[in-house]
């Protein structure tokens, strides 16, 4: 069985700005395999944005390919690149992006709204999702009525829900104090001990330390990657 | 997206934002309200005037030959009101000559009319309509007795001094007692009371119960007319296509007994419910030709607000939009979100237009003798029009949400 789920080869990014060329990825090369938790760092200007909407499928190259979980997603078009998010992908982000009028158990349905499940089956997969967070008990409240943390741990649900190949978090602890930090780097640690493939896309070292393997990304393309030692903390499991 | 998910995602919308939305389906509202409104008022005043109007003034398929107009509705010259005024007055023996030479079966009836005063016990009623007729009157005009009996042919041959009377005086008069076998001054000459007419109700608030019938022949007649002379003859036809054939050959019998050239206008008048109610005809078509354009009118321009609303809330909804298409909205899904939330917001200005349609509907129903009736038809074509102003203007706004760049619109704070 392939355990690669993410394969990049000469992955280049341009854009036009005004009358300028920007190349923010120049050829970038990365293979990941299945159940990896892996960080990609990089000062601002790295590429590091580009690189994050590129593995999410909200960005297509201008060249070089991309194949994620078998198929190659570097030549897909909109609609094509909308289910590749939805089945393949889940997304955390730093500003949690939950829907403000929506409670949670309908947040963490969202994705599968869009993926034609049947209501009963939503609901129930959402519960799961929820309690899988630690969040049993506080399903029917909406964003305002949560604390950062628990917003954070609803956005991890949704991005769960529909059992995507990676999940992929983008500076998922910079609006969180270091102790929900902390609490929400736990909650990764412990589904990537569960089998998930996580990729944490942070300029934080702290929250990298948590990754096994860390990708540095500089001047549009992989500057390092490098293997961290185990954390002490780890459930070794 | 399931259809469903979209409207009740639409409703959340409107209901987080209830004044705004309010407002926003204002325009729709208006439109639907003017269109079940008036088409009820219309339908309503047509029913009226057709049913009671007509039926009531003149008599289902019933017309009368007269010398000029009873009933003037339409605006005419002096030029033609002189010529009527010239029209040589109807007399009995035209009644006697076109009952003999009709062909098209009818019932006939002589008519005379007056205002006099009635008295009786030392009361008087003042103003009352006299009509001296024959038997048949009383078939013509649907009367109904509710005392005692009208009177029979064989008594206006002999001019019998008797008298029916309407509803109104028979209650007012003799206040409770029976006016059967009283005898009654009819402008000064002794009547005997032998019937009292159903209770006819009002016309335009007018009261239809406010007179008194005597022979043609009986000793009141000297109070109407000439001898000889009438002022109606009213003849009843079985249906509408025997009335019109009746009314082209009493035209015929009428110009050859008046010798009139063909070069010359018909010195007589025929009145028929058809012609009092053309004018009322060319108002309601005039309401009918408006109506349209003043619900376009309000409808456009509802159109035109809620694709603005539609256009506000993308705008300040383009992180939702970022975050749905990032997990995983299609732009189709995108699309008809916003074009069923725009549609459910115009659907609900329609209800809310059929309701207050309704309530002004019974309103006039209620205030007034009309009886105005809600039409299914434009209840249904509301909810059309809601539906269809609500997916036209929210086509453009829906696309625009559709077509954003993810990672732009979830850039945007």
């Amino acid at each position: 069985m392939n355990s690669e789920i993410i394969r990049l080869e000469g992955i280049t990014r341009e854009y036009q700005m005004g009358s300028e060329r920007v190349q923010a990825l120049r050829g970038v090369d990365l293979t990941i395999a299945r159940n990896e938790y892996v960080a990609i760092m990089g000062p601002s200007g790295s590429g590091k944005s580009t690189m994050m909407n590129m593995l999410g499928c909200l960005d297509t190259p201008s060249g070089g390919a991309y194949w994620l979980n078998g198929h190659e997603v570097s030549r897909m078009a909109d609609d094509d690149l909308a289910r590749v998010r939805n089945r393949e992908i889940g997304f955390v982000f730093q500003t949690f992006n939950l829907l403000p009028r929506a409670s949670a158990l309908a947040n963490v349905e969202l994705p599968l709204v869009y993926a034609g499940v049947s209501g009963k089956e939503r609901k129930r997969r959402a519960e799961t999702a929820l309690e899988r967070v630690g969040l049993g008990s506080r399903m029917h409240h909406k964003p305002n009525e949560l604390s950062g943390g628990q917003r954070q741990r609803v956005a991890i649900a949704r991005a769960l829900v529909n059992e995507p190949s990676i999940l992929l978090a983008d500076e998922p602890t910079g609006n969180l104090d270091s102790v929900t930090s902390e609490e929400i780097m736990r909650v990764f640690g412990q589904l990537h001990a569960q089998g998930q493939t996580v990729l944490l896309v942070t300029h934080e070292p702290d929250i990298a330390a948590h990754a096994r393997r860390v990708v540095v990304l500089r001047d549009g393309r992989v500057d390092s990657d490098r293997m961290n030692p185990p954390p002490a903390t780890s459930a070794a499991a | 997206m399931p259809f469903f998910e979209a409207v009740r995602l639409a409703f959340s919308s409107i209901r987080a934002q209830k004044l705004k939305s309010f407002f926003s389906l204002v325009g729709v509202l208006i439109g639907v309200t003017f269109l079940i409104a008036v088409v009820s008022i219309v339908q309503g005043m047509n029913v009226y005037m057709t049913e009671k109007f007509a039926g009531a003034l003149i008599g289902i398929n019933t017309f009368q030959v007269r010398s000029r107009p009873n009933i003037q509705t339409g605006p005419s010259s002096d030029e033609q009101w002189r010529q009527w005024q010239r029209n040589p007055r109807i007399t009995t023996e035209d009644a006697a000559y076109l009952e003999a030479n009709m062909k098209t079966p009818a019932r006939f009836a002589r008519a005379g009319f007056d205002q006099i005063t009635l008295e009786w016990g030392g009361l008087e009623a003042k103003q009352i309509q006299l009509t001296t007729t024959d038997a048949s009157y009383f078939q013509i005009k649907h009367y109904d007795i509710a005392e005692g009996r009208p009177f029979t042919q064989q008594e206006v041959r002999i001019g019998a001094s008797v008298v029916v009377l309407g509803y109104e005086l028979g209650e007012k008069l003799f206040k409770g007692r029976d006016p059967i076998g009283q005898t009654i001054s009819v402008g000064g000459l002794p009547h005997r009371v032998i019937g009292v007419v159903a209770k006819q109700g009002t016309l335009f608030g007018i009261s239809l119960d406010k007179f008194v019938i005597t022979p043609l022949t009986s000793p009141a007649r000297r109070l109407v007319n000439r001898p000889h002379v009438i002022d109606d003859f009213h003849i009843q036809a079985e249906d509408p296509a025997q009335m019109r054939a009746a009314m082209a050959e009493v035209t015929a019998l009428m110009r050859v007994r008046r010798g009139l050239k063909p070069s010359q206008p018909d010195d007589f008048y025929l009145e028929s419910a058809e012609a009092a109610l053309s004018e009322w005809d060319k108002i309601a078509k005039v309401l009918f030709l408006a109506l349209p354009g003043l619900v376009a009118i309000s409808l456009v321009v509802g159109g035109i607000v809620i694709m603005n609303i539609m256009l506000m809330a993308v705008a300040e909804r383009t992180r939702e939009i970022g975050v749905r298409k990032a997990l995983g909205a299609k732009r189709r899904d995108i699309m008809a979100q916003f074009i069923v939330e725009s549609a459910t917001l115009s659907v609900t200005g329609a209800v809310l237009g059929i309701g207050a349609g309704i309530l002004l509907a019974f309103a006039i129903r209620a205030l007034s003798p009309l009886p105005a009736a809600v039409a299914p038809w434009s209840v249904g074509l509301g909810v059309g029009l809601g539906i269809f102003v609500g997916m036209v203007a929210g086509v453009y706004p829906a696309r625009q949400a559709s077509r954003l760049d993810p990672i732009t619109a979830l850039r945007q704070e």
